[in-house]
Order: C-alpha cells, then structure tokens, then sequence
C-alpha cells in the first residue's frame, strides 16, 4: 500500500503537467470550433508561441536579473500574445476570405517549425533554443503538507499549471455565463439565426480564434517549461493530441478534462514505465504504452462519434447571402 | 509583346481550368518573394546569390542533379496523389505519414529475408507494401463510414501507432542494433536503374520515377474516366445525394481511403527499396506523407498537377540542399512551401482577381477590334 501511495506520488505531477498543458490548448480549439471556425493549426501555433516565448525567457535571464517565476510568467505572455497573433493568419483566410480551413491551418503547420528553426540556426547558430533552468516549483509553502493532494498537486509543480487553471474557470465562465459565450456559440451553431439577431459573425469569429492562438501559444511556452528545456522547432504532438482531446471531449469543456487526464494518464505510463513497479511487471515492450494513448483514443472516438456532438456550422465560410 | 500576352489570356479564358492553375502559379510566385524577402531580412549580402542558387538548384551539375531532381521528387509524388485522390474523394487524408511507414516497413521486411523471390523481389516487396498499406488506410475510412469519426483525427492518431509499430517491428524482426536501423536489403530488392543510370550518370535515381508516373496515370484514369470514379468523386461531393442515387456511400469511403493508403503504402515502398537507406528506430514521424499534401494542394489535387508540383518540390528541395555554401538552411525551402500553401488556401480570392484581369484584357480587345470595324 505504501508502495503504491509512494508510485502514485511520484507520478502525478507528471500526469497532472501533462493534463494541464492537453485541456489548455484544446480548450484554445473549442473556442475556435465552437465559433466555427475549424483550427488544426493548434500544433503550428504552439510551435511559435513556444518559440517566441523560449527565446524571450533566454533574453531576459541573460540580462536582468528577476526572480525565476517571473521571467516564466513573462515567457508564457509573450508566447500566448505571439499564439493570437499568428492565428490571425488562419482567422483571415478562413473568416473572410472564406477559404478551405483545413489548408490555410495547414500552411500555419508548415510554417511555424520551418520559420523556428530558420531564424534559430540564423541567428544563433543552432537549431535549438536552449532554455536550460528548471522551471519547477519544488514545493509551495504550507501546501505541500497536506496529506496526498500535497504531494500530489503541490511538490514539483509548475505556476503555468496554476494558470491553466485559472484560465479554465475564467473560459468556462465566459462561455456559458456571459452574453459574449452565448453568441460564440450561436455562431458554431447557426450563423444566420446569430446574425439575424444583430450578432457580428466576423467579429466573434475573429475572437474565437484569437482566442485559440492565445491558448495555443499559452500551451507551446507550458510545453517549454515543463516538457522540455531544450526546443527546437517540435512539441512533441501535443497539438495534435489536443485536437483529439477536444474532439473525443465533445467540444464541451468538463468532458475535455476527463479526456486530457486518460491522455495524461496514458502518456506518463509510456514515459515512465520502470518507476512504477506494477506496470514493469507486465514486461511489455515500451512502443506498446506509447501507443496506447493513440489506440486508447480511437476506440473512445469510435465509441462515442456516433452522436458526435460537433458544432453544427464549424468549417463553414459565413455567408451572408445564404439565408 | 502586348498582343502576344493578349493571345495567350484569351487563350487561356477559353481553357475551362487556366483561371485555377493561374492562381496556383500566382501562389507559387508569392511564396517565392516572401522566402527572398525573409533572406533579405536575415542577411541581405547573401540573399540574392543564395535566391539564385535555389532557382538555378537542378542546373548546377548538369544530368546528374537532374536525375536527383526526379529521385526527390518520386515519393512527395506518391504522397502527394494519395492526398490529392482522398481529396477528390470529400476526404482528407493526412494519415499518409502512418501509411507510408507501414508500406516501408513491409517492404524492408520482405527486401532483408525474402531473397528467394530473385528478380521479382523488389516488385513483391512494392505489392505487399501495397496493400499493407491500403490496409492501414482502410481503418480510418471504417471508423468514418461506421462510426462516424472524422477521418482527419483517427488518421493522426493512426500515424503515432505506426511509427511505433514500426519502430517495434523492426526492432523485432530487421534490427541491426550497433546502428539502432533496420538491417540492409538485398540487392535484389533495390530498385533497379535500367537505362536511367545512363541517361542521368551518377544520380540516385531509379524507375521508381517510372512506377509513380504509372500511379499518376491509373489514378487519372480511375477518377476521370470510369464510373468508379465518378461514384467515388459523388460520394465526396454530397454524400446524401449520393446514397439517394443508389450508391453505396460507406463502401464508397472505405475504398476511398484504401486507395489513398495503398498509393502512400507503395511510396514507402519505393523511397526504401534503395541501397544505403535504412529505417531509423526514432520516434520522429515520416515527413513525406505531410509534404504529400503540400503537393496535394499546389497540384490542385489533380494527378497531373500532383506530378508537376512533386518535380516542383525535387526541384526546390534541391536548390536547398546547393544553399549550404550560402549562410542559410534549408528550412527556407520549407518556409517558401507553406507560403505558397497559404496562398493557395486564398486561391478563391485569387481566382477572382486572375479572372477578372483576363476579362479585362480581353474586352479591352474586343472593344478595340470593333473600332476598328467601324472605320
């Protein structure tokens, strides 16, 4: 029983960072999707948001001298600032110049690793940005006492995760509390109804996917900080895996974190499989546990697509003459 | 000069796609620009000579980088006609990585143990990563047709489970572990030259230019010329009307994607059935099956057109690699590419400027041959 208390306390700040920066950034594509506005350019936004960000956090720990959670924080802005205005780009072709989302988003995909890299190796000389400290908090004052969600959710936790949670429950506020929410979602829904009632479909469109590349930039600098100190020009998938994790969530906010946590979940064992005893004992090979997350979410896909509960009007260029 | 441009517009205004292919090359020329304006930027000393070198790339050393030219093009063609026939087909197959390193596995399997097979084992090897790979295709037109999952999401996830897969496979079956690869084909798996080697000396190249220009052409015919094809292009087109009609819109999907797989399959096929390459156990997904779509989309998702941009994508890829005398990498390349891209994401807006400035032209022309009736 000890054994497995001391397993699950090593694992879960994993598990929990892994969860964080999944329901982030596809928190980011509801918003956009629900406006209507299909955004698979999550994982070329982060690239840049994350880019930007590293390089900012390089640049200031070079030069001045401010505290280490701070100069994380100013990362994460400029990289969530970098995100809204790269996805600009994607708002612009897919809101009016009505083109076909998937391509635009996919040029965004192309550019942001190619664009990271170039500048990178221009500049500097190297592919890669080396970010190099150790972002973590080791503990968080009188928190981490608290028996198991101390060491759960307070050791060796990163302040971006406290913002991920902060920005959840402001999103989930805005959208279903607010009269902004109400006609983003009317626009995923049914432009027309929303535009016949006075609602600038551009406008909160253009919002929605501000939003997206906000979130989306947010998560790239996350990835930085907790995933890997070292960056160059790849985040390992995640927005990928954030796009499924919106999808298998149902576009809807609290099932999105139950979704990103299998996710975590999964990838973690995958990570680490000889810490934890039980699993090791199995003696699988280590590409299966990588693979699980992938085949673990086709088969939840697969279960619950039937009534996919996707916004009725994502994907669709606005057209005012079509009443 | 000002009424040979007038010719050629009102010749084009009669062509029925000359206005699409228009904004396509409009697309090409400013991403062109914009890669020249980042080298500007980055280091102007070098930003034209470096330019040039990327234009001038397959020139450089006559026949040979001709030949290599066609060799790197070969598999973004394969790549590029699986997205481009899903496409035409209302699906988007961005799982041509996944399907990809399925079909190169297979056939590195069967080039490394089945040497029995002589002077067939090569053409086996492409058969069997065929079908391996319209396989794998296959399960994301199922989940769509059946389950109703997007085919966009179960094929990335798909492409992670293949890499895997493969990297366990091959660990499994063809490792040669001081190197972390897969073992060494047989020769008589590498895909042979015939006169190739003659025409193009000292280049990599291989018929497997020969077998892509055989897929652009069934693929051709198949969409364009058979009710096959027609049945597939309709289900894409409105799947209710089609399944109104009497055709049997899930089959349909799942054939589909099959297809598109098979093709991608084959152009793993093809890209390792070469002396000296060899499948690396990283976890880093195969880049071609996401520049298939790239060419998929500057082809205007027509097999000629995916032919065309893939020697396109040779043709700069190679210019790229000549950029190492220069102070810039070759992701420039990669950048210009996604430009270009974008700007064929604005291609309705292009076309409406294109065809607007050859009306233009061209009454301008009437107007001026009608005064001259008058007089």
């Amino acid at each position: 029983m000890i054994e497995l208390m001391n397993q699950l306390n090593f694992a879960f700040p994993y598990i929990i960072r892994a969860m964080a920066l999944l329901s982030i950034v596809a928190l980011g594509g509801l918003f956009s999707e629900r406006s209507g506005v299909v955004n698979i350019a999550l994982e070329g936004i982060m690239i840049m948001g994350a880019f930007a960000g590293a390089w900012t956090m390089i640049i200031v720990m070079n030069n001045m001298n401010i505290p280490l959670q701070w100069n994380a924080f100013i990362g994460l802005s400029v990289g969530a600032i970098t995100g809204m205005v790269f996805s600009l780009f994607h708002a612009f072709a897919a809101i009016h110049m009505k083109s076909n989302q998937i391509i635009s988003a996919t040029a965004l995909n192309f550019f942001a690793p190619a664009f990271a890299i170039f500048t990178a190796r221009s500049v500097t000389g190297d592919r890669a940005l080396n970010v190099r400290l150790d972002y973590a908090i080791s503990e968080v004052p009188i928190l981490s006492n608290i028996p198991i969600l101390g060491p759960w959710l307070f050791t060796n936790a990163y302040l971006s995760t406290y913002l991920a949670v902060i920005i959840f429950i402001v999103a989930y506020i805005v959208l279903y509390k607010t009269p902004f929410g109400l006609r983003l979602r009317s626009c995923g829904e049914n432009p027309h109804a929303a535009d016949s009632l006075g609602v600038n479909i551009y406008k909160i469109r253009y919002a929605g996917v501000m939003i997206s590349g906000a979130l989306a930039g947010l998560g790239g600098v996350m990835f930085v900080l907790s995933f890997s100190t070292r960056f160059d020009g790849a985040v390992a998938g995640f927005g990928f895996l954030a796009l499924a994790v919106l999808i298998s969530g149902q576009w809807k906010p609290i099932r999105l974190i139950l979704i990103a946590f299998l996710f975590a979940l999964f990838r973690v064992i995958s990570e680490i499989p000889d810490e934890l005893v039980g699993i090791r004992n199995l003696n699988l090979p280590q590409e299966i546990w990588r693979m699980l997350p992938f085949i673990a979410t086709l088969v939840i896909l697969a279960i619950t697509s039937k009534g996919s509960a996707a916004p009725r009007a994502v994907g669709e260029p606005f057209d005012a003459g079509k009443r | 000069m000002k009424n040979f441009w007038r010719e050629i517009l009102r010749f084009l205004a009669k062509k029925a796609n000359s206005i699409q292919v228009l904004s396509s090359l409009l697309a090409i020329v400013f991403g062109m620009l914009f890669g020249l304006l980042v080298m500007l930027i980055v280091n102007p000393a070098d930003a034209f000579p470096g330019f040039f070198t990327i234009l001038t790339g397959p020139f450089q050393a006559g026949m040979r980088s001709f030949g290599n030219m066609f060799y790197r093009a070969t598999p973004i063609i394969f790549t590029g006609l699986s997205v481009a026939f899903a496409f035409r087909t209302g699906l988007f197959n961005i799982g041509a990585t996944g399907q990809f390193t399925i079909g190169a596995y297979i056939a590195v399997y069967i080039g490394v143990h089945w040497g029995f097979l002589g002077p067939f084992h090569w053409a086996v090897a492409i058969f069997f990563a065929l079908i391996g790979g319209g396989l794998w295709g296959a399960l994301p037109g199922l989940l769509k047709a059946f389950r109703n999952v997007h085919e966009v999401v179960s094929s990335i996830m798909l492409n992670y489970v293949a890499m895997y897969l493969m990297i366990l496979m091959v660990k499994r079956t063809v490792f040669f572990g001081d190197h972390a690869r897969s073992l060494a084909i047989q020769d008589s798996a590498e895909l042979p030259k015939w006169f190739l080697g003659s025409i193009f000396p000292g280049s990599s190249i291989n018929i497997g230019i020969f077998i892509a220009i055989l897929f652009v052409a069934v693929i051709h015919i198949i969409l364009n010329k058979t009710t096959f094809g027609y049945e597939l292009k309709s289900v894409g087109f409105n799947k209710d009307a089609a399944k109104y009609s009497g055709m049997n819109e899930k089959r349909n999907i799942v054939l589909s994607m099959a297809i598109a797989g098979a093709i991608a399959g084959a152009g793993g096929a093809v890209f390792f059935l070469v002396g000296g390459r060899y499948l690396h156990v990283n976890a880093v997904l195969m880049q071609q099956g996401f520049t298939g779509i790239a060419v998929a989309l500057l082809g205007l998702s027509a097999p000629i057109g995916v032919l065309l941009a893939g020697i396109f994508y040779g043709f700069l890829e190679l210019g790229g690699l000549f950029l190492q005398g220069f102070d810039f990498t070759r992701e420039i390349i990669d950048i210009i590419i996604a430009v270009i891209i974008y700007f064929s994401a604005l291609s309705l807006f292009l076309q409406k400027f294109v065809a607007s400035y050859i009306k233009r032209k061209t009454e301008e022309d009437v107007e001026i041959a009608e005064g001259a009736d008058i007089k």
